[in-house]
């Protein structure tokens, strides 16, 4: 049984949820995670079924969903970029504490060498701080039998499980061998009321089990087919790897041949005793992980500075970005001379936003109103808006985390900063913008927030957004005057009455809100 | 039967097109494809890179190692450029000659061409008119994809068929200009690639 298909990392991981028997998928989109949800939502299996499938609000909303799902007995998958578990971190971390009934994956994407995003942190750390199981594949059909089990690891250790993708795995595709899927759970909700009601008294209990649990998860992880020890005769070198790294490792080696020993981990938490037999077994040994350098600093621990270790430490490898082929073969010092050198001083390219697009005419508009505001702030946020940052418009300060234009904007108001302007756009609004807007009403700060309302989540592809259509019900409910709540339409025939309408709140002492509509040009 | 070639673009110009029509028709030959690409932040035009390995065995690495890609296919000249490090000895280059021009400080025409013509096995291009003559001017990805196409070890028959299916969605009309778009392409690089 069974068939081949080209699919990203994503796409594999999001088929071995379906063949897996979710429920469920969900998700808020951010790149390289949002085609695990795309896929979902167009697979013929899910519609079938009829499994949810729709965008949260956000990572924590989704994240809770996906908990409330597994609480039923039913499973789901939750999808989320690196920085989503940030937003989601209160309920994945609490989530181990009250363990799960139906298997609960978190698939998250980091993304090395940020290609689209504001850091590179590593979710390993999250796991581990967690205190739960964590799967990293290297490749494609990995992604896809790594999902596959690791619902049945979840559901046996009655923990969730983390599953660790990177930008060249999520955004790569390769063939990939699918097979038969597995049928739903049936609705078994929870009866321990015990179990989920983390006051303290039941909390430390639970706690207690997480921890007693710790054993099992490394027997698991010891017996796993995903952490591999492949020893040669060859004993000058140890290669530790992990993820991507082992690719790269065997890209430098004819027919895949490499001929130092080779520790493969993909299946956390770490095993002391096995790092310890592998490493003693070897004189150096060399640390290949992308992201961060978890394993490396565990192995420089347990070796102490006798041992040659090298890695990102050390700068055998960078202490930053992703790694690839070139960098492993620099490592090895088996780099072959290229033939061709890249001509030097080639201009960059960034992205900018697309001709025609809306947020064009806002920032046209707002920039010229702010001429007449010397000592202005724009806090923004993340979206395409934030191209804004660069030439020409170069209209924006700030762009930190989702949400923290407004309650930056506060917050920067509170100090006394006279024109405090907050610019964001409908999807991060409803994402994390809402109850920093509470804040502001409630203090009637002196800010003004430009909504941009495109009528979709752009920058990663045109996916609906939760508050469509809700935004001026959304800011009265939250106390926004009416007299200080605008739509406006970013034109160029409307140029000057915007200039207008902005000018006239940026002089009122409290919270104005401008919802600057008009739909991506993408859509 | 190991093939590297590396896709060089700006985003809206249609890498991932040609990315999903090599797959495709790479997995007809039975082949094990790797395919990276770029999504996200930079597809709003800006530089967009795609690698793309074929092999009999199975691929190791999803990016394909400096100085060993066959072909560096650009759909912009200065695109192409960027990845030069990428060649193999005796690889091939072949840019289309229209130049996106959406920077403030891009070079001039001879120093691109100068570059690139400094690599033996060059070809530049005009598959924008070889898209306009056959009627689909924002065909110039399948022109160039069909340029370099007898330079590929895939069936031309299997690339057409991948085509097809790739635009099934859009009609007969569409599906039938991107494949005469493709044959007047190919035949333009079959011609040239002998000389």
């Amino acid at each position: 049984m069974g068939y081949k298909k080209l699919l990203l990392g994503d796409e594999a991981v999001a088929q071995g949820a379906l063949d897996a028997g979710i429920s469920g998928g969900y998700a808020y989109p951010g790149t390289p995670s949002t085609e695990i949800l795309e896929y979902i939502q167009e697979a013929p299996l899910a519609r079938q079924r009829d499994i949810h499938r729709q965008w949260s609000s956000n990572e924590k909303t989704a994240y809770e969903e996906a908990l409330g799902m597994a609480y039923a007995g039913k499973r789901a998958l939750v999808c989320m970029k690196h920085v989503g578990v940030n937003v989601a971190a209160d309920a994945f971390v609490n989530s181990a504490i009250t363990g799960i009934r139906g298997g609960l994956v978190l698939a998250v994407a980091d993304d090395p060498s940020m290609h689209s995003s504001q850091n590179e942190q590593d979710s390993r750390y999250y796991a581990k701080f967690a205190r739960i199981p964590l799967l990293e594949p290297s490749n494609q059909p990995e992604a896809y039998r790594m999902t596959r089990y690791a619902f049945g690891l979840s559901e046996q250790l009655k923990l969730p499980v983390m599953i660790r993708l990177v930008t060249r795995l999520a955004h790569s595709r390769g063939d990939v061998h699918i097979q038969e899927e597995s049928l739903e759970n049936d609705l078994n909700p929870v009866s321990d009321k015990r179990r989920f009601n983390l006051l303290p008294l039941n909390a430390r209990v639970n706690y207690q089990r997480l921890l007693s649990k710790q054993d099992v998860i490394r027997k698991t992880a010891e017996k796993s087919v995903y952490n591999k020890i492949e020893k040669t005769e060859d004993k000058s070198l140890g290669v530790i790897c992990s993820g991507l790294g082992f690719n790269y490792l065997l890209e430098n080696f004819e027919g895949h041949n490499c001929p130092y020993s080779i520790y493969r981990i993909n299946h956390y938490p770490l095993l002391e005793d096995k790092l310890r037999e592998f490493g003693s077994s070897c004189e150096k040994l060399l640390l290949l992980e992308e992201g961060d350098a978890l394993i490396e600093e565990k192995v420089r621990d347990l070796f102490g500075p006798e041992k040659t270790i090298m890695g990102r430490l050390d700068g055998t490898l960078p202490r930053a970005g992703e790694l690839n082929p070139d960098l492993v073969a620099e490592a090895l010092e088996i780099k072959e001379k290229q033939v061709y050198e890249n001509p030097e001083n080639l201009p960059s390219r960034p992205p900018a936003l697309c001709a025609g697009c809306p947020h064009s005419d806002t920032f046209e508009f707002l920039n010229e109103t702010l001429e007449n505001y010397p000592g202005n702030r724009v806090f923004s946020d993340i979206g395409c808006y934030t191209l804004g940052a660069l030439e020409p418009y170069e209209a924006i300060d700030t762009c930190v985390d989702m949400g923290a234009s407004i309650t930056m904007a506060k917050g920067a108001a509170d100090s006394g900063l006279e024109t405090a302007l907050a610019v964001l756009g409908d999807s991060t609004f409803t994402h994390s913008g809402m109850t920093g807007l509470l804040d502001a009403v409630y203090e009637d700060s002196a800010i003004t927030v430009l909504i941009l309302d495109n009528a979709t989540t752009a920058m990663t592809g045109g996916q609906d957004s939760t508050g469509k259509g809700q935004l001026e019900n959304i800011c009265r409910g939250l106390g926004v005057s009416d007299e200080h709540l605008h739509v406006l339409k970013p034109i160029k025939p409307e140029h000057e009455k915007n200039c207008t309408v902005l000018k006239n709140e940026l002089e009122f002492d409290g919270v104005s809100v401008l919802i600057v509509r008009r739909p991506c040009i993408q859509i | 039967m190991k093939y590297d070639l590396l896709l060089a673009g700006v985003g809206g110009q249609g890498i991932l097109t040609l990315s999903a029509i090599l797959g495709k028709a790479a997995l007809a030959e039975n082949f094990h494809v790797k395919q990276s690409e770029v999504h996200g932040m930079a597809q709003r035009g800006g530089a967009v890179v795609s690698h793309f390995r074929m092999s009999e065995n199975r691929i190791a690495s999803d990016l394909i190692p400096t100085g060993k890609a066959d072909l560096i296919l650009a759909l912009e000249p200065l695109e192409g450029l960027r990845y030069l490090s990428y060649l193999k000895e005796n690889g091939w280059m072949i840019s289309a000659s229209s130049e996106l021009k959406n920077i403030k400080t891009y070079p001039e025409t001879s120093f691109l061409h100068d570059k690139i013509k400094n690599v033996p096995n060059h070809l530049i291009v005009d598959g924008a008119t070889i898209a306009r003559e056959n009627g689909l001017r924002r065909a110039q990805n399948i022109a160039m994809l069909a340029v370099a196409g007898p330079l590929l070890p895939l069936d031309k028959i299997k690339l057409k068929n991948s085509i097809a299916d790739f635009f099934n969605s859009k009609g007969e009309d569409i599906i039938q200009k991107n494949l005469d778009v493709f044959d007047s392409g190919y035949q333009k690089g079959f011609s040239e690639i002998k000389k």
